[in-house]
């Protein structure tokens, strides 16, 4: 137990994490490449046409890959701020903060690519239901959190300022979760349930499991190689960053 | 008490008062949260009066008739019905027996006037060949 929490604790310093993130993201790239091929191919040429939406309905295999993200990416981005808030370890704050683009893109992706399947399949890009505004909140809540970051120059004061922002927000992801189960939405129910079989066909069900871990895969990799520029960048008076740069 | 563990008990009381905050708020607000009212919401006096709002069902079978660039039809809950009028564009999904929200007011003689009608489809995806096979099943339970 004690021995495997000093391991740990050892890529908590930025000096042992910085060189492990370096060798871990040329994997994370290669599986995201593998992973997208196989889940577009799949998406375009193997999956079935729908019965109710014809091919329209094929936005899905990024659509809801995106939205997955944009809620798990808010979570572990919470997880890394509150960790970092209440231990004070370095590392987590700048994995927090390297996470917030990626999430806003994945949010952003989300709204977008629901606004061009909304237009042709409800007749609207846009409606003011629960799922698509807290969807948009969701948004707001990382381009916020970057924004206070970025406001304040201390770069501790910023950590703990953008944590505690990051963790009020937690309360908005179960509201998207279930935003179509508790209210009166336009948006469709989940198709993909912890409690039930997922009721779409199996090929169409495959494409959409393999471009959500594309999707991970591409996070994970963004995310450590730019938590890495954040190491560089707060560590940069350091003996170690300066050998690391020459 | 280490100031470690202090600073995680205060994470986790002020995420449970915020969860509490959320809980309260959206209870209150849960009947403006809803994107629209059902027919039989509507006939029990539940929609705005004088306002606009929006009906959500499905179009009942058989309801749809055109007459010029009028549409009317009827949009059900299965318990009750509202007759609808729009003219306009319809959304490709629009069919009978699938779901739709409208937006509108409701005249005095009990017609719904839309100026938007919406399609909702639901959350099941499958090939043509399938829903085929459903439809038939379908056929086959009700005789």
């Amino acid at each position: 137990m004690r021995q495997s929490l000093i391991h740990w604790f050892k890529y908590g310093s930025p000096q042992s994490f910085y060189p492990l993130a370096g060798r871990m993201i040329p994997w994370f790239w290669a599986a995201a490449a593998l992973f997208g091929i196989a889940g577009l191919w799949i998406s375009f040429f193997v999956a079935p046409t729908d019965a109710q939406q014809g091919e329209g309905y094929r936005i899905i295999f990024v659509h809801v890959p995106a939205s997955w993200m944009s809620m798990f990416i808010y979570l572990v981005m919470a997880f890394w701020a509150g960790l970092g808030l209440a231990l004070n370890t370095r590392v987590s704050a700048m994995m927090a903060q390297a996470l917030a683009p990626t999430g806003a893109l994945m949010a952003a992706l989300s709204l977008l690519t629901g606004a061009f399947w909304g237009k042709p399949m409800w007749g609207t890009w846009w409606v003011w239901d629960a799922r698509l505004t807290s969807e948009l909140i969701l948004f707001f809540l990382y381009l916020g959190f970057m924004a206070l970051q970025a406001a304040i120059d201390d770069p501790r004061r910023a950590d703990k300022a953008g944590a505690i922002l990051a963790l009020v927000g937690v309360v908005n992801i179960p509201i998207i979760y279930f935003s179509v189960k508790w209210w009166n939405t336009l948006h469709q129910g989940s198709t993909i349930n912890l409690t039930k079989a997922p009721s779409m066909a199996q090929t169409m069900l495959w494409g959409m499991l393999l471009m959500a871990l594309a999707f991970w895969m591409y996070s994970i990799a963004v995310a450590l190689m730019r938590v890495r520029a954040i190491i560089l960048e707060r560590e940069r008076h350091t003996e170690w960053v300066k050998h690391a740069v020459e | 008490m280490k100031p470690r563990q202090k600073r995680i008990a205060l994470i986790a009381g002020g995420l449970a008062s915020i969860a509490l905050a959320a809980v309260l708020t959206l209870n209150a607000l849960d009947s403006n949260i809803a994107l629209y009212v059902t027919p039989t919401e509507v006939l029990a006096g539940k929609a705005p009066q004088g306002k606009a709002f929006r009906i959500g069902g499905l179009v009942k079978e058989g309801s749809i008739k055109r007459q010029d660039l009028t549409v009317r039809f009827i949009m059900t809950d299965t318990a009750k019905d509202i007759p609808v009028a729009y003219t306009g564009i319809l959304p490709d999904l629009f069919r009978e027996g699938k779901g739709a929200v409208v937006q509108g007011k409701l005249g005095s003689d009990g017609v719904f006037a839309a100026t938007e009608v919406l399609a909702k489809h639901d959350e099941n995806y499958m090939p043509p060949e399938a829903q085929h096979a459903v439809d038939q099943a379908k056929k086959g339970d009700a005789k």
